[in-house]
């Protein structure tokens, strides 16, 4: 017999959309609508079979793996815990709480995507908004180093191109759409204006753009390959329009300048308030990357890269951040949980993972669980476990479980972990 | 001698749908094993579209196919994953992040 069941979230990317309706059969999906072609996957491709945790290379029950996991972490000096974006805030929780009893170091995923947008917030502030009043309210919107038709399929349809709005009856009609990037993409292919700057220049782009709000002049024939007579089109359409949004993404934060192009964007739209309504939202990838963000910084006051080595918190990109804490071969163990850095992480860090006992707990197959000492093959949110993901404009959203299967959570085995390690 | 150009990686449609096929699945590697280029950039150096090239970076280097695509002259895609990796400099100048966009990197037909 099957069953269908409506509002069920998608926890692929940022967007969370929890429109879709799935078709149940015993703990099998026998069909997906309303997922875009990236996100039905993690539906389509939900394994139901309960798999035992794995110990170098051996089946094991789940309270052998998880005293060999304790064993590990008493063991070492200095580990890291690190993934957390695709995973539920109850288990992020737990995981900040397993490091400041270990004294360990914690970062997410986003240290290598939008860790310096998190700087920039720091430095600058971020005048926000949420994606329901994009939908209803925004009629500019500027895609600035994303694209959403790749990254984030539904964005366009659900928040910010075509849906129709309270203030936004018309839909595209009544939406102005600009796309900057280094290259043309799907998403600029449905701009009505593309600009296209040269690789690593947004930041004198951006400066040129506060400039040229504020009324002075910029003598420039073109700055970072975009005519200023274009930058002078958009400025007007900035100051002009009702109530505009930024989305922004690894194009800023991944290029030369990273937290400082970020930083000149958020001002920019600070400034832009002077005149009208503006908003930046960062385009989260993961599912609940926004919601591990959160759960940090409301937990050790910060949003990544956090030591507990001294017993309290403390703040170091560069420093704690993951790329350089395994680059530098510095973590004498790992906890990876809903990650997989092995095929994320630039070589030279990843590699140092083979070479110190690792930890995982993840409910898919994944390059890391084929170098962890132990693994823990787990619940997935969202599908057999019950949780919380935060949507990139840090609305929560509740991940319902659609049928029971015997696995564990990640928050229950970080639980127990907690309680085994000494 | 290859030519010096610069690299962005990134996430494509493909490297999303291949990775829940899992990442040793054909779909994966086809979608993560390749090189986008600029057409005028792959005449210069003598790249043809589908052929197998080498990229160099100070990082590392990797065999990829290259394929045309809209690019700006001097500017190559990798779609993100293990491969585009080989070729990312660990080095976060303080920030945590690596330049996944912006290094030099130079190809040539392997
Ligand atoms: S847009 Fe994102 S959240 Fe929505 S269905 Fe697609 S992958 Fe899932």
């Amino acid at each position: 017999m099957t069953t269908m069941v409506e509002h069920i979230a998608c926890t692929f990317c940022g967007c969370v959309c929890d429109d879709i309706v799935v078709e149940v059969e015993g703990s099998r999906i026998a069909g997906v609508r309303g997922a875009c072609v990236v996100g039905r996957g993690v539906l389509d491709e939900y394994d139901p079979e309960v798999r035992r945790p794995v110990v170098a290379g051996r089946e094991v029950d789940w309270e052998q793996a998880v005293g060999a996991a304790a064993a590990i972490l008493n063991e070492a000096d200095s580990p890291l815990i690190y993934g957390l974006s695709s995973t539920a805030i109850e288990a992020q929780r737990k995981a900040v709480k397993l490091a400041d009893r270990l004294g360990a170091i914690i970062d997410t995923t986003s240290s290598v995507c939008h860790g310096p947008t998190g700087l920039a917030m720091q430095a600058v502030g971020e005048a926000t908004c949420t994606l329901g009043e994009v939908r209803d309210r925004a009629d500019l919107i500027v895609f600035w180093g994303c694209n959403p038709a790749a990254s984030h399929p539904r964005h366009f349809g659900r928040f910010s191109l075509t849906p129709a709005g309270a203030l936004t009856p018309n839909g595209r009609a009544d939406r102005t759409v600009v796309v900057v990037d280094v290259r043309p993409t799907g998403s600029s292919k449905q701009a009505d204006h593309f600009l296209q700057v040269n690789a690593g220049a947004d930041f004198e782009v951006l400066t040129a753009l506060r400039y040229l709000a504020r009324g002075e002049d910029v003598e420039a024939a073109a700055i970072g390959g975009i005519p200023v007579s274009q930058l002078r089109d958009l400025v007007r359409t900035m100051k002009a329009c009702r109530y505009g949004v930024v989305f922004m993404g690894m194009g800023l934060t991944m290029s030369r300048g990273r937290h400082l192009n970020v930083g000149e964007l958020f001002s920019l739209v600070a400034e832009l308030n002077t005149y009208t309504r503006f908003s930046v939202i960062p385009m989260r990838g993961h599912g609940n990357v926004a919601g591990a963000d959160q759960v940090l910084t409301w937990s050790s006051g910060y949003p990544f890269a956090v030591s507990f080595a001294r017993g309290y918190p403390q703040f170091g990109p560069g420093e704690f951040s993951a790329v350089d804490v395994l680059a530098r071969g510095e973590a004498d163990a790992a906890l990876i949980v809903a990650s997989d850095p092995v095929a994320h992480l630039p070589r030279a860090a990843a590699e140092h993972l083979e070479h110190i006992p690792t930890i995982l707990l993840d409910p898919t197959p994944s390059l890391t669980a084929s170098i962890a000492q132990v693994v823990f093959p787990t619940a997935s949110y969202g599908l057999d476990a019950a949780g919380t993901a935060y949507r990139m404009d840090n609305v929560p959203i509740p991940l319902h479980r659609l049928f029971a299967s015997g696995r564990p959570t990640d928050e229950e085995i970080l639980d127990r972990i907690i309680e085994a390690v000494t | 001698m290859g030519g010096r150009l610069t690299l962005i990686t990134g996430r494509t449609r493909e490297q999303a749908i291949g990775m829940h096929k899992g990442k040793a699945s054909k779909e994966y590697r086809c979608a993560t094993e390749l090189v986008e280029m600029n057409p005028d950039d792959m005449t210069r150096l003598r790249i043809q579209d589908g052929g197998l090239v080498r990229l160099h970076t100070v990082a590392g280097e990797v065999e990829l196919i290259a394929k045309a695509g809209s690019l700006p002259p001097g500017l190559v895609f990798v779609p993100m994953g293990a491969s585009a990796n080989m070729l990312v400099e660990a080095e976060t100048h303080g920030t945590g992040m690596p330049s996944f966009k912006g290094s030099e990197v130079t190809v040539e037909p392997a």
